[in-house]
């Protein structure tokens, strides 16, 4: 990482996390997880809080779907860390490998129910563009998907485009395929906080 | 259903208002994006706008000019948070305008 901090910056006990991770795991601590425990107070902490609510809180969104979202952001961000990552976790709770890869590279024509492929291309436009207008959601609506459903995509949506902006300004270093998979692993067992 | 809004509000005063070793007015006009000048500037405006775009050199130039490791944590966090918050509260306007809200 471009910031020494964020390698080695950490208090004694998040250390001796890292070490038991390591050792649990048998892979590196992931990029994401050093930033998140570094003065957890000012972001981690914080920020874990809203991705835990927009990733696993109340949706009728599965998880498979906000992954896929979240995996669908970072595409467009053209952040690596965050497609391969979340790739593998949408993969995991689908259990369908092809499927991701196909919503990824084409979701105007893969095959997936309507009202989800409309807030892809709405999330897809409002990562790329930073902005939306009444008519770009009313695709959504017009799609099937409700204003709760919209609202809790945007949610996911600011999660990723924060994290996917400190992964490419931070300079995570992208693992092994192994150290994404068990990563994912995690994050279905046990979220975001 | 997922509501993210305390949460939000809550990182964003813990991010701006409280403690830190950036001054608030750095973390402020980085969360905007609003400084022109001043070795903070351009890597903001990147972080925001063009993210995946940064390189060593920029992180490295922030750092020749005299700032902090922490103090460049902070300021491309704020910058981040704000960027993702400019643009969730652009699609809330969207949709409360789509739902015949406004």
């Amino acid at each position: 990482m471009r910031l020494q901090i964020l390698d080695s910056g950490h208090g004694f006990g998040t250390k001796a996390l890292f070490a038991l991770i390591r050792t649990v795991s048998r892979q590196p601590v992931l990029d994401v997880v050093k930033v998140v425990k570094y003065r957890a107070d000012f972001y981690g902490k914080p920020m874990s809080a809203v991705t835990q609510e927009a990733m696993r809180g109340p949706s009728t969104w599965s998880i498979a779907d906000r992954e896929l979202m979240a995996a669908l952001i970072a595409k467009t961000n053209q952040c690596e860390f965050c497609i391969k990552a979340h790739s593998a976790v949408a993969q995991r709770a689908y259990g369908h490998e092809q499927r991701v890869s196909e919503l990824l590279s084409d979701p105007k024509n893969a095959q997936v129910a309507e009202p989800l492929r409309a807030t892809l291309l709405m999330l897809g436009k409002l990562t790329r563009e930073h902005t939306v207008n009444a008519e770009d959601i009313r695709a959504v609506l017009a799609a099937g998907a409700s204003p709760q459903q919209i609202a809790d995509a945007l949610a996911v949506c600011f999660s990723f485009n924060v994290i996917g902006r400190l992964a490419d300004a931070f300079g995570f270093s992208i693992p092994s395929q192994e150290a994404f998979d068990a990563g994912a692993k995690y994050l279905l067992a046990r979220g975001y906080r | 259903m997922s509501d993210i809004g305390e949460a939000r509000k809550t990182l964003v005063k813990r991010i701006l208002e409280g403690a830190g070793i950036a001054s608030s007015s750095d973390r402020r006009a980085a969360f905007n994006n609003s400084a022109s000048t001043g070795p903070l500037a351009a890597l903001v405006d990147k972080v925001a706008r063009h993210a995946n775009r940064i390189t060593d050199q920029d992180i490295s130039a922030a750092r020749e000019s005299g700032i902090s490791e922490d103090q460049i944590f902070e300021i491309v966090v704020c910058a981040a948070v704000g960027q993702a918050n400019r643009q969730f509260n652009a699609a809330l306007a969207a949709l409360d305008g789509a739902a015949g809200k406004e």
